[in-house]
């Protein structure tokens, strides 16, 4: 174990650097922009030049730029992230009230894609050269080819506005107070099929290859000539070890939860985090948008980490040297 | 000559690929068919008829009228030379980037490796959507900006592998010649290192364009990048967002037409990875 400790120490310092050039990279960008947060009263042609330096001074900017980039830093692990140029509310506060919309979205696009893709891509990997196996193969290959936008607006308009099964957008009818499981449910489907065809079509391929050559290995073939029947072959022996990198794979789009889906979001019209960059770039909000990118690129630095870990934690070959 | 045989070999492991020779001709199709859009359709693609506004597809129109009266089918031709185009341009950013940082990298290793990699995590930190629209939204959407921001965000994949190949080939034994030999380091890396690494490259590449032709699509269907009424694939899709329900033939011929190029062009560098890959043995033994 001592050599799993030492490995994750080790991640665990690269991180740091990598989190601080992050936050380095974000305060030239937001140091880079036009209209900073006195752009407003400098546009005012009632304020003095006197009345600006005032503000610069109560606002810190007149401070060198290292100083200020502290000062930045750790209102940032504070919890200020500054004011929406457009609603003046809490950066912070914004995110959150999104966040939980994305989440809710993003993880039920997880949980299908899991429960579709393994089976499909463990029996494609123990049918190899069969028709379904082909289908498979053929059918994932296309799937990652739709742009998801396209497939969004298709989807649309043959179930939403044609067939009038599903709604054409938002998270909830609007008016509804209550909470409504079936409406919920049919507010899902659309986005849901939309997100998750992307994200199946990859794991689906990812494990019928780590599958395939772990059923290859030689301790498939000594657990077939054991006599054990063949269904404990595949789902105790290989499956367990040909996961190990769909996992990590797994760990890494964590991030995704959080960051959500922009162009999805913004054709469904989805109240989520990928709405909320949207409609803060059309307007220029900064602040808005510097918070949501420092929050993405933090977790996938920390997505990173983890998968790393879960790595050198399931792989025996890691664990036990 | 050896180099010959392989390149022989490479390209019969290609046909072989029947998959990948139909999407070659599918590919090659829609290019010539962009290229000769003035010999193709008799329409203008930016002159507006406002008679005939959403008309159906029809043989007059056989992909219907958008919601200017324009010939549907003449914006998608006209389009996909912009897309295409695009999609070309930002790989040859990307690769050219990717390939002088990974070789660097690669070639001189420790503290150049060390540094070269960091920024490499750094850049793949961001999420490379909100990073697009963020430049887009900062410097503007003419070509060129578009090009140089999707250039710029693309190029670690390539650097990676290209740092990746640059390792292992650096110990071979033909190279440690070539030291002993006197020949200096950029007659090393062009003529024994590079050459050896390129069948990982062409895929790459070959991905490249496929990620490309989407991501340009994703920005013009957003707004940003290249602006109406020069059509584009993708802003064909953004005017097909607010005009489905009236004319849902603008929301399915353009993206059939993105979605034809990536799968084509997908399914070529999977061909190309097997062919290039000396290890793979193909069914047919060869």
């Amino acid at each position: 174990m001592h050599r799993v400790t030492s490995y994750i120490v080790r991640r665990l310092a690269g991180a740091v650097p990598l989190l601080l050039g992050i936050s380095v990279i974000s305060f030239a960008i937001l140091k880079a922009v036009p209209g900073g947060p006195l752009a407003a009263y400098e546009a005012n042609p009632n304020v003095t030049p006197e009345d600006i330096a005032r503000l610069e001074r109560v606002f810190g900017l007149d401070q060198p730029v290292h100083v200020q980039y502290l000062s930045w830093l750790g209102k940032l692990l504070g919890g200020d992230w500054g004011y929406s140029f457009a609603t003046s509310q809490p950066v912070l506060a914004m995110i959150g009230q999104r966040l939980p919309n994305t989440v809710y979205l993003m993880g039920t696009v997880y949980l299908v894609t899991l429960c579709i893709a393994i089976p499909i891509g463990v029996l494609a990997a123990t049918r190899q050269y069969s028709v379904f196996d082909h289908l498979v193969t053929g059918g994932t290959f296309m799937a990652y080819s739709m742009p998801p936008f396209w497939l969004g607006l298709l989807l649309i308009i043959v179930f939403g506005l044609q067939l009038r099964w599903f709604p054409l957008g938002g998270m909830t009818a609007p008016g509804a107070t209550a909470f409504d499981l079936v409406d919920r449910l049919r507010h899902l489907v659309l986005p849901v099929t939309t997100l998750a065809m992307f994200g199946t079509a990859h794991y689906v391929r990812y494990l019928r290859a780590s599958m395939l050559e772990t059923i290859g290995q030689d301790y498939v073939r000594t657990a077939r000539a054991k006599g054990l029947a063949e269904r404990v072959v595949v789902l105790r022996h290989a499956l367990k070890n040909a996961s190990i990198p769909l996992v990590t794979v797994a760990a890494l789009d964590l991030p995704e939860l959080f960051v959500g889906a922009l162009v999805t979001e913004q054709i469904f019209g989805w109240p989520g985090m990928g709405r909320l960059f949207w409609d803060a770039a059309t307007r220029s909000d900064y602040p808005v948008l510097m918070g949501i990118l420092s929050v993405s690129a933090a977790l996938i630095v920390l997505a990173n980490l983890a998968a790393d870990v879960l790595y050198g934690y399931l792989d025996p070959r890691i664990r036990y040297s | 000559m050896p180099e010959r045989g392989q390149l022989r070999l490479a390209l019969e492991r290609f046909l072989d690929h029947r998959l990948a020779v139909a999407s070659a001709g599918v590919l090659a199709l829609l290019v010539l068919a962009a290229a000769a859009a003035p010999l193709l359709s008799p329409y203008d693609p930016e002159r507006t008829n406002l008679l005939l506004i959403f008309e159906p597809p029809s043989v007059a129109h056989p992909m219907g009228t958008d919601s200017l009266g324009r010939d549907l089918g003449t914006r998608i031709l006209y389009g996909g030379r912009v897309s295409l185009t695009i999609g070309v341009l930002v790989v040859t950013v990307a690769i050219s980037i990717g390939v002088l940082v990974g070789g660097i990298a690669g070639y001189y290793g420790r503290a150049a490796d060390a540094i070269l990699m960091r920024v490499v995590d750094m850049m793949y930190a961001f999420p490379r959507l909100f990073l697009l629209i963020l430049f887009a939204v900062l410097f503007g959407g003419k070509l060129l900006t578009v090009v140089a921001v999707l250039g710029a965000l693309s190029w670690m994949t390539t650097a990676r592998l290209v740092r990746a190949t640059f390792l292992s080939v650096k110990h071979r034994e033909y190279v440690e010649a070539a030291h002993c030999v006197g020949a200096r380091d950029r007659e090393i890396v062009l003529r024994h290192i590079l050459p050896n690494s390129m069948a990982p490259i062409i895929v790459a590449a070959t991905l490249g364009v496929a990620g490309a032709i989407l991501a340009e699509s994703t920005l013009s269907f957003l707004g940003l990048g290249v602006q109406p009424p020069t059509p584009t694939w993708g802003n064909l899709l953004k005017d097909a967002q607010t005009d489905m329900a009236a004319a849902p033939w603008t929301a399915v011929f353009p993206g059939l037409a993105i979605f034809l190029a990536v799968v084509s062009v997908n399914f070529i560098g999977d061909g190309l990875r097997d062919a290039l890959d000396p290890r793979h043995v193909t069914r047919a033994g060869r």
